[in-house]
């Protein structure tokens, strides 16, 4: 063989990986034969016809629900779901700081942390559908249930990503603070939280996006927010006011997200 | 736009210095939020009082579901593994499907506006629809109702990754798909060759930790009908029988914490 070009020799540098990617596409394979095993395309008897009713009812939404301005209309509900979302979210980031720090391995004894951090997977992993179901016991049916669902939905998120930040913390910034003589109280306030509240906020922002579309489906179970009424106008078959009920609610999540996306970024660079 | 309002404080140091501080937006913000917490209160009836006299009702509920009916695994078990494959097969598809639209939505690649335009319009969405009212039309339209769910995870996936995806092409490197493109490439090769290894870890990972979320949403896809656990959550509830519901949120709680623990630990080594 005559000598290699320098691209050849870079060529046969690349590591050969074929046995390991063969492997994993031959397990994924067998993972998907093994998923596939319940499922049929079979459509409903009706399927076709609900489904060219469904997207006729998208594309011709009920306009006077969709703009008006009373109790019933689509704007108002919208209102309500924001208002769940908002103040839900407000509720879960004050009850997630305590959590956080007793999560924090830097913070307490490590059985304390490891046991709120196993409380916190339980709470995480219940569906925000069981505790608007189990609230609703405690409030009666509306949207305050939602608030209190969205509040302890979210507690188990926030705790999680406040741990991170509280275990970033730079603690070289306390100890010459100590040197200097300052108080405990003059500590946490220039010392922790500084570090901590841009990026408190920047989660609770971050939560907030993802607690609208959290309250949207809480009418469901009959927590309030404008779930309720979409399906309801699902079950009856009324597709242009389905149309206008998801018209509003992709919209508003769309902006929410675009303005909480704009604020984070601020938050991130100072 | 607030700094022109309201003027710096200025603060004269002992040596005759001057520094300027900015002044905090503190009230300000502060203000806002407070008033709309109390809109947001009157708008949702909030009512502290009732809270306080019952929220032990949402302690004895907690207080059954710490004492699980271990005998209701064997009914667990079917239902858990349909969820499982719901998610794994939407998942999958999701994931695969992602890549290829995400190239179509990067303008970086994709020469056509309206093209790239309609793409991301799409995939934006699907991505605001709640995956639950997915699944809702899904079960209106399939027979059976894993298919609906398995729908439902699907598209949410497409457009989850999809996003994320041309999110990360727009941001590649670009020097080396020129370099290629220029060397007589087709636009295909070239991207297989100088942007697909770039962006394959970052895809990997946001596949698998689509699937971690998937889990956890194919949980509640039950309740409208479209499959998985979900239906035994609805009874259990209806019946109040909260001993059973324990078992089922044991039983989620160890899948969704083997799952994240093992995509977990594939994903630190992809990056």
């Amino acid at each position: 063989m005559s000598t290699l070009t320098a691209v050849e020799k870079q060529f046969n540098l690349a590591p050969k990986r074929r046995g390991y990617v063969w492997m994993i596409v031959l397990t994924l394979s067998g993972l998907m034969l093994w998923s596939v095993s319940e499922l049929s395309l079979a459509l409903d008897q009706r399927g076709m016809v609900i489904a060219s009713n469904i997207f006729t009812g998208l594309l011709n939404p009920d306009l006077s629900f969709l703009f008006s301005l009373t109790n019933q209309g689509v704007l108002y509900l919208l209102l309500e779901t924001l208002s769940i979302a908002f103040l839900g979210t407000i509720i879960g980031a004050i009850l997630a700081v305590p959590l956080a720090f007793l999560s924090a391995s830097n913070i307490v004894p490590k059985p304390v942390s490891g046991l709120t951090r196993v409380m916190l997977i339980f709470v995480r992993t219940i569906p925000s559908l069981v505790y608007g179901l189990m609230l609703i016991r405690v409030t009666g049916p509306g949207p305050f249930a939602g608030v209190l669902t969205i509040g302890v939905t979210s507690i188990g998120m926030l705790a999680k990503l406040y741990v991170d930040a509280i275990e970033d913390l730079d603690t070289k910034v306390l100890e010459s603070m100590t040197s200097m003589g300052c108080s405990m109280f003059e500590k946490i306030r220039f010392g922790i939280l500084p570090q901590l509240l841009a990026l408190f906020l920047s989660v609770m922002i971050y939560r907030f996006d993802m607690n609208m579309r959290e309250a949207s489906i809480l009418g469901l179970v009959g927590a309030g927010g404008i779930g309720a009424p979409l399906i309801f106008a699902m079950q009856g078959y009324r597709w242009s006011q389905v149309g206008s009920i998801l018209i509003g609610l992709v919209f508003l999540i769309l902006l929410i997200e675009a303005i909480s996306n704009k604020l984070r970024a601020k938050l991130v660079n100072g | 736009m607030w700094a022109k309002r309201l003027a710096p404080k200025k603060i004269v140091l002992s040596n005759g210095k001057s520094v300027t501080e900015k002044r905090s937006k503190l009230p300000i913000i502060l203000t806002v939020l407070i008033l709309a917490m109390y809109y947001a209160a009157v708008v949702t009836g909030f009512d502290i009082e009732q809270l306080i006299k019952r929220i032990g009702e949402f302690f004895t509920i907690i207080r059954q579901m710490l004492q699980p009916n271990w005998g209701y695994i064997s009914g667990i078990w079917p239902e858990l593994m349909s969820t499982l494959k719901m998610s794994l097969f939407g998942s999958v598809l999701g994931a695969a499907l992602a890549l290829p639209l995400a190239v179509f939505a990067s303008q970086n690649i994709i020469k056509q506006k309206w093209l790239v335009a309609t793409v991301k319009t799409c995939l934006s969405l699907v991505r605001t629809m709640p995956t639950l009212v997915t699944a809702l039309i899904a079960t209106y339209i399939f027979q059976l109702p894993q298919t609906a769910g398995t729908v439902a995870i699907f598209l949410f996936t497409t457009s989850y990754v999809g996003k994320l995806m041309y999110e990360a092409i727009e941001n590649v490197e670009m020097g080396s798909f020129e370099a290629m493109e220029a060397i007589g490439m087709s636009k295909l090769s070239a991207f297989r060759t100088a942007i697909f290894p770039q962006i394959l870890p970052n895809y990997l990972s946001t596949s698998l930790y689509s699937f971690e979320g998937n889990v956890r949403y194919a949980a509640i896809l039950g309740y409208v009908g479209a499959g998985g656990i979900g239906r035994l959550i609805n009874e259990t509830i209806g019946w109040r029988d909260y001993h059973s519901l324990g078992m089922i949120i044991i039983m989620l709680v160890i899948t969704v914490y083997l799952i994240e623990s093992t995509s977990e630990y594939f994903r630190k080594k992809l990056v």
